[in-house]
């Protein structure tokens, strides 16, 4: 848990501001492609590894054509790894019948459940960033409210995206002025912490108010307009359309398995 | 214990993601019509704060680890439930959408096990009639600990009944808990004395920063956190005695007359429930063997039907086609590009000239 993390954060907005074929395209044809992605991905059943294959070409054309660089996505699924690796890890030690042979290795019902495992954690998790990545939370929260989320969630989103950077920049200066006087352990004690935190509440309570004035000075009047200028184009249906073909055939059929056989003669 | 994409079945994920939808329309309604237009800024910036507050560690006597503040039920506490549910759904959907914690898929699961529990069972049934009007002292205390065990243990039960539901993990349900609710019995705890001291803190330095303290009378909610405790267990029962378990059943076969456990007090209970999840783990062969011969119930059939013949053939051509496929993609990928740079700098040069 670094201050990292954040600044990643920011390189995710930088990233949706740059312009490509797929940054153009409208919000809501590229939550409701996710969203068909994962919904293919996750409705395989537990054994397959081979058939997750081809919808790896999904998040690598995305990230390809928006220029985001891949080992962001890299280091993000690591850092995201840790529960759906200590849930996975299990099946191998749980389910020892052998469903496969390579060569020499017998392979267990566990670790090709595990492989799949991973392997959904990776496609998923990418999926979505690549989501952000390409389309940016304003165009997000837009899309998302056209496609019929509440109002209220899309601002809170949007509003908290925007303090994220403020408030943590607020508690690691704070973090910083109680290393630079104190000696030892750099982790406060209980009470130390207590009253840290406590300010900090104290402090975001106060910002809050003065947004909150700031905001009625300006004409704010409890409705906040969230500004979504794209419309679907040909671009959006031709783009939609594709990849929803692609993942029906994916899903149908195991793609990697035909190419296989086509190759090895099998 | 954010749930992600990869342990939920779309069954699973979209029957909480539609619970999920639907509270969160709920709450926005509800907000909506109370008109406190002041709360839009108060909660985002209160969202920044839950991130901003893990920053901050503080050190854990003797234990040489550190803890920091969740947040749930200290929201629930500056702004009611209604708005902290919001708020706990947006930090979560800001979590999978930047952070890679959790999922879209999965938002359903986390915003219901990380906002429901805590805001509006734990708050309302446990931390409100027990702090009441207090600002401070052992009811603020107990309250928030009480309130914020209580949350975790429902979310982390409601955790494994997802996954195992889910049917993606091996981990049988019984152990499944056994490892879950321990941990996250010491992490409420935790979460609940840090809860308590910001919020006494606070509630000192600015007394009227507490959000919908009336309401429930004490007796009331004493009364409905019994009915909760009563169907939480009852509901826990049934699943322990719904799914006892072949491997289990197999064991206790195979260990007749070797002693067991000794029933006693409920932690004692619980330690044994961690034992004996450590030392079954390496007995599972069992299940193999006996699902290949012995029960043949649905699970035996299950996998001879998925697996209708070990064929070398087969395998091979699907680790050949797998392999071939992801390098195809990642040539796309990298020829697209190659593609996109070459043009850009095409557009980049004829702009410069244009310019000129």
């Amino acid at each position: 848990m670094g201050f990292g993390r954040y600044v990643e954060v920011g390189r995710m907005d930088d990233l949706a501001r740059l312009d490509s074929p797929v940054h153009r395209l409208d919000a809501r044809t590229k939550v409701l492609t996710t969203v068909a992605f994962i919904v293919a991905v996750m409705s395989f059943p537990r054994y397959e590894v081979s058939a997750l294959m081809p919808f790896f070409l999904f998040p690598l054309v995305l990230m390809n054509i928006a220029g985001i660089p891949s080992g962001l996505i890299l280091r993000k699924l690591m850092l995201a790894a840790p529960f759906a690796l200590v849930v996975g890890v299990f099946n191998p030690l749980l389910e020892r019948q052998i469903v496969m042979t390579a060569g020499v290795f017998d392979i267990s019902g566990g670790w090709l459940s595990f492989a799949s495992i991973i392997l959904r954690f990776i496609l998923t998790v990418s999926a979505a960033l690549v989501l952000v990545a390409c389309t940016g939370i304003h165009r997000l929260g837009a899309g998302l409210i056209r496609l019929g989320m509440p109002r209220v969630f899309a601002v809170q989103i949007q509003l908290l995206h925007r303090y994220l950077f403020v408030m943590t920049d607020d508690a690691v200066r704070m973090v910083r002025a109680f290393e630079m006087r104190s000696v030892g352990p750099s982790t406060p004690r209980f009470g130390v912490y207590a009253s840290m935190t406590g300010h900090l509440l104290l402090r975001s309570l106060e910002r809050a108010q003065g947004i909150y004035e700031a905001m009625v000075s300006r004409g704010y009047d409890g409705t906040v307009r969230v500004m979504s200028p794209t419309a679907i184009r040909f671009a959006d249906v031709l783009f939609f359309a594709g990849w929803l073909i692609f993942f029906i055939a994916a899903r149908t059929w195991n793609l990697s398995l035909l190419l296989g056989g086509l190759i090895t003669g099998l | 214990m954010h749930m992600a994409d990869a342990l939920v079945s779309p069954a699973v994920g979209g029957t909480m993601m539609a619970a999920g939808a639907g509270l969160i329309l709920w709450c926005g309604r509800k907000l909506n019509r109370s008109g406190d237009d002041h709360l839009v800024p108060l909660m985002g910036v209160l969202g920044a704060f839950v991130f901003a507050v893990q920053m901050i560690n503080f050190s854990i006597p003797l234990t040489g680890s550190s803890g920091h503040l969740g947040g749930g039920i200290l929201l629930a506490i500056l702004l009611g439930p209604h708005a902290a549910f919001i708020v706990i759904a947006s930090v979560l959907m800001v979590q999978a959408l930047f952070f890679a914690d959790g999922g879209l898929l999965a938002l359903g699961c986390n915003v219901v096990n990380l906002g429901f529990f805590p805001v509006f069972v734990a708050y309302p049934l446990i931390c409100r009639p027990i702090v009441g009007q207090a600002r401070g002292g052992g009811r603020l205390w107990l309250g928030a600990v009480l309130g914020a065990v209580a949350g975790l243990q429902m979310g982390s039960l409601a955790v494994v009944i997802e996954t195992t539901m889910s049917g993606v993990s091996e981990l049988p349900f019984k152990s499944f808990v056994a490892l879950m609710q321990p941990v996250h019995l010491v992490i409420g705890l935790v979460e609940g004395v840090a809860t308590a001291a910001v919020a006494a803190f606070v509630l000192k330095a600015r007394p009227t920063a507490m959000a919908g303290v009336s309401g429930v009378s004490s007796r009331w909610g004493v009364a409905s956190f019994l009915a909760v405790a009563v169907l939480t267990a009852g509901v826990l029962s049934w699943f322990a005695s719904t799914r006892p378990d072949g491997l289990e059943w197999a064991m206790n076969k195979i260990t007749e007359g070797k002693e067991h456990e000794a029933p006693g007090s409920s932690v004692h209970g619980q330690i044994a429930a961690v034992q004996e999840s450590v030392t079954l783990l390496p007995g599972y062969e069992f299940r193999a063997a006996e699902g290949g011969a012995a029960v043949g119930g649905a699970e035996a059939s299950n996998e001879s039907s998925r697996w209708p013949a070990v064929s070398a053939g087969r395998s091979v051509a699907g680790l050949v086609g797998g392999g071939l496929v992801l390098l195809i993609s990642g040539s796309i990928g990298y020829g697209l590009r190659r593609f996109g740079a070459l043009r850009a700098g095409r557009e980049r040069a004829h702009g410069f000239w244009k310019i000129r």
